[in-house]
């Protein structure tokens, strides 16, 4: 891996498999964050647009990510700010919530829990903007510490709402930030996306959803239990080109897995820090991984 | 092809200097992000999370400002819902906690649809769905801030707010005053109860002056006092009873010159019209030995107290 060109990342693969299927999960990634983010405006647009008329549509999903309601019936709220409601001691928190905030869980832990990081959140957009930025201008080094401060940062978040009695981090999170901003304006919302985006790009490689971000812990504490992961069943296929390492956001997640036969480590991307965003799926030319079900051999 | 540039980019790996310098320019640039990011962050933080700003009128059947910032999720599914669109989401930088919803009464009051759609799908209940009757939500208090520019108080008649006011007659009245500066005039100065006052801000909208209204909503905790506990506001009380709680102390003695009779409901004592008390002979004890310095209205009462003889006399009359 070491001196590997990040230039060179996928050719191989394109070459095997063709374009398509070597970037068949980041494009539908893609597809998907930008399709949340256009069924949330649809009808703000058309409105807009045509502001006498009574947009036929109606509304597909009002809100943002923080809670939302789909087709007016169905409610959603993120759990964790339901956790954060419970911590500042909040205790007349509506049905609704707590029923919509049930309904993420269950879809989270059903697709993988940080699904979420990978395939709705925004913010992912910008980080690997950022992250592609420093790899063409060969950026290293930076600061680096570690993984496991995200989980004191969850800590942290949710002894602040419980000291404030407030959703104190909701002031400054620049994730829900983004995601409201894209609905509702953003006003100087900009400055602090653009500071993740530095961040990620100067400071440390994959700084914010990697290192930082409590909503991805979260979302990891439930994806330890999910059923849906990337299995890498013909890890004796794996030729060590390292591509996969250099792609994965989460790159420390791999090696147990593809070296990990002797020990006797099952073919499962198991830990909740997979996003499984599929992207060791599209670059490996040699199609070692795959989307499975974590305790079953049968391929998808 | 691609092994050729491969080996091409590692012979040719940048001398130690270069990395050096790079290394140090991004270590640079990385603690200045991560130190600017921080202080944002606090900065944001503290600023925010201080003290309810005067900007932050909520939508109806927001709960108290404390409550609130523990249960709005920052959705705005409520800013979806008003008709209206006045609702807003604050974003960072101003005054108002970020990501929660408010409305600026002076370019868009709450114009209190009966049905209150904004409530209903809020998914928290950080907009109390209780709340059933728009009449009964106290968004925030109006206030006549400007009393030197109101044309009320200048004279002229005006009684926009007044007139505006889907509570009307009850939450706005007009005060009449006498003009002073006339001498023959009335003043109709608009008078916020705060027991009828919904806090929707059309009054604020439609103030005919120029800028800052006279007349402005802000949070009733900025607008309202709480009167200490141990008031009691007899006449209230009175009213609300049906009866008198504090009576009139009609049986109590002032120290008077004996004869001279004193009003109660607020005349004073009571007089010929020249500043003389009238003495009724009746009332003057029939021992009391007639001199002329202990006769009450004789002289006038203050010189009698000074002296200390009108005391003396009381007690030789027992």
């Amino acid at each position: 891996m070491a001196g590997k060109i990040n230039e060179l990342i996928g050719k191989e693969a394109i070459e095997k498999k063709g374009w398509w299927r070597a970037y068949k999960w980041l494009i539908l990634r893609r597809l998907s964050q930008l399709a949340i983010i256009g069924l949330f405006l649809i009808t703000p647009i058309c409105k807009w647009l045509n502001p006498e008329a009574d947009c036929a549509l109606g509304w597909i999903i009002k809100g943002n990510l923080a809670s939302s309601k789909v087709l007016n019936t169905i409610p959603l709220t993120d759990p964790l700010l339901l956790l954060q409601m419970i911590a500042s001691g909040f205790m007349g928190v509506a049905k609704e919530a707590i029923i919509g905030a049930m309904i993420v869980l269950v879809f989270y832990w059903l697709v993988g829990g940080r699904v979420f990081c990978s395939w709705v959140c925004p913010v992912n957009i910008i980080t690997d903007a950022a992250f592609w930025l420093r790899t063409k201008l060969k950026l290293r080094g930076g600061t680096h510490f570690s993984r496991r401060i995200r989980y004191w940062f969850l800590g942290i978040l949710l002894i602040l709402s419980a000291i404030t009695g407030s959703l104190a981090y909701e002031l400054i999170n620049p994730v829900s930030m983004l995601h409201r901003g894209l609905f509702f304006g953003m006003s100087l919302g900009w400055l602090v996306i653009a500071a993740v985006f530095l961040f990620d790009l100067f400071v440390t490689k994959r700084g914010w959803c990697t290192h930082i971000c409590p909503m991805g812990v979260f979302y990891s504490l439930i994806g330890n239990y999910s059923p849906l992961k990337v299995r890498a069943d013909a890890r004796n296929l794996c030729d060590d080109c390292g591509e996969c390492y250099v792609v994965c956001p989460e790159s420390h997640i791999l090696k147990p897995v593809l070296k990990g036969e002797e020990k006797g480590v099952p073919p499962v991307v198991s830990t909740g820090e997979c996003t499984n965003c599929g992207r060791c799926i599209d670059v490996c030319a040699e199609e070692v991984f795959h989307f499975g079900l974590r305790s079953n051999k049968h391929t998808s | 092809m691609s092994s050729n540039s491969h080996i091409k980019r590692t012979t040719q790996k940048p001398k130690p200097k270069s990395i050096d310098r790079r290394r140090f320019l991004s270590d640079m640039a990385g603690t200045a992000c991560g130190v600017g990011l921080l202080g944002l962050g606090i900065g944001v933080y503290s600023k925010s999370a201080s003290a309810i700003t005067a900007q932050a009128i909520r939508p109806p059947g927001a709960l108290p400002e404390e409550d609130f910032l523990a249960a709005c999720t920052r959705c705005g599914i409520c800013v979806r819902d008003c008709p209206y669109d006045i609702l807003k989401l604050a974003t960072i930088g101003e005054e108002v906690p970020t990501g929660t919803p408010y409305f600026t009464a002076r370019t868009g009051p709450c114009e209190m649809c009966e049905d209150i759609p904004c409530i209903p799908n809020c998914p928290t209940g950080a907009l109390n769905h209780n709340l059933k009757d728009i009449s009964k939500a106290r968004m925030g208090l109006a206030v006549v801030v400007d009393q030197e520019t109101c044309i009320a108080f200048l004279g002229l008649r005006c009684e926009v707010c007044f007139n505006v006011c889907p509570v009307r007659g009850k939450a706005i009245t007009l005060d009449y005053r006498h003009n002073e500066r006339s001498g023959k005039h009335a003043l109709f100065i608009p008078v916020v109860h705060s027991s009828d006052c919904t806090g929707c801000g059309l009054c604020e909208k439609a103030c005919i002056l120029e800028d800052a209204p006279a007349i402005k909503v802000f949070p009733t905790p900025l607008a309202k006092g709480d009167l200490g506990h141990h008031y009691r506001i007899g006449w209230k009380q009175e009213k609300e009873k049906g009866g008198a709680l504090i009576s009139t102390p009609d049986k109590h003695k002032y120290n008077l010159p004996e004869g001279v009779r004193y009003d109660y409901e607020g005349e004073g004592l009571i007089t010929d019209g020249q500043g003389n008390p009238i003495v009724d002979p009746s009332l003057i004890p029939k021992k009391t030995p007639k001199t002329d310095e202990n006769i009450p209205g004789n002289t006038s009462p203050l010189d009698v107290l000074n002296k200390g003889n009108f005391l003396k006399g009381k007690q030789e009359s027992k």
